[in-house]
């Protein structure tokens, strides 16, 4: 197994992902990549606390993610990668090769536009998330596995009114 | 809420995904008429800092010291724990369930932190299993 999930929620670890993909997915790690948490041995215990004492967390900057990559791929046990901005993932994809990018849940913010229940994006950000694509990522939204993952053209088409 | 009587403080936020706390807290003042002890927060759409920016001003808005949540693992606990660390005195329960509202909601007990404990230990004892192989 691989990295099966890599994910932009900006609620990183929480019951969607570790309930909600982690269980059907038998994942035995996350990788959570944040600056900010990777400093924070206080941000880090409560992020342990949220996990079951089976699954393990393991936490790292952006940068020292990227050199960690490689070797998450080819851990036998299937993992669960989450950023919370995109900005985070964009380094991923450019210089660690993620391919594929599950836009979780990015919520409101003043400034941002509702394009799905779970996805709030400004104009920049819809911008950063065609770079991903055009770095090779393949870009849906899906907040949990039971949902139709949207591609990324009718995401950011799509408007919702709260 | 209830029809009549004085209107009491609340004492605890209930917060969780969906309207779980919406739905709880109706069920408390459906059963006993306490529904007002309790404020449910609706988190849907927001991320983690607005949730505790939400808990905190709720906090301080109602009086209430105990937050109630629905999953350790969600986000309005992470939110709540982060709260914890800047407003003294709060107490969170996670895994809430109606059973431990309703303690909660009927005890006269003075000092939030004591009844919350005692819900809580009610809401483990009032969970069991009947029927089935075992």
């Amino acid at each position: 197994m691989t990295l099966v999930l890599n994910r932009i929620d900006d609620r990183l670890i929480h019951g969607q992902v570790v309930v909600g993909w982690g269980q059907p997915l038998d994942v035995q790690f996350i990788v959570l990549v944040d600056d900010t948490v990777a400093e924070s041995d206080w941000e880090q215990d409560l992020y342990r606390m949220a996990v079951p004492p089976e699954m393990e967390v393991r936490f790292h900057s952006t940068a020292d993610a990227v050199r960690h990559l490689d070797a998450y791929r080819k851990e036998a046990a299937p993992g669960i990668l989450v950023t919370g901005d995109i900005a985070t993932m964009r380094a991923l994809v450019a210089a660690g090769g993620v391919r594929d990018v599950n836009v979780g849940g990015i919520h409101h913010r003043v400034g941002r536009v509702q394009h799905l229940r779970y996805v709030f994006l400004t104009a920049a950000e819809q911008d950063a998330l065609r770079e991903l694509r055009m770095l090779g990522a393949v870009v849906t939204a899906q907040d949990v596995p039971a949902a139709r993952a949207v591609p990324l053209d009718e995401l950011l088409a799509a408007r919702e009114v709260a | 809420m209830s029809e009549s009587g004085p209107v009491a403080t609340p004492r605890a936020l209930v917060a969780g995904h969906a309207e779980f706390a919406a739905g709880l807290v109706s069920a408390v003042e459906l059963i006993c008429g306490r529904g007002e002890l309790l404020v449910p927060i609706r988190v849907t759409g927001l991320c983690g800092a607005d949730i505790e920016e939400l808990l905190k001003r709720r906090l301080v808005e109602t009086g209430a010291r105990v937050i109630f949540t629905d999953l350790q693992a969600g986000s309005c606990t992470m939110a709540a724990r982060r709260v914890q660390r800047e407003v003294a005195g709060v107490v969170l329960v996670a895994g809430a369930n109606l059973p431990m509202l309703l303690d909660f909601a009927m005890t006269n007990e003075p000092d939030l932190a004591v009844a919350a404990t005692s819900a809580a230990e009610k809401g483990r004892t009032s969970v069991n299993v009947f029927g089935g192989s075992t």
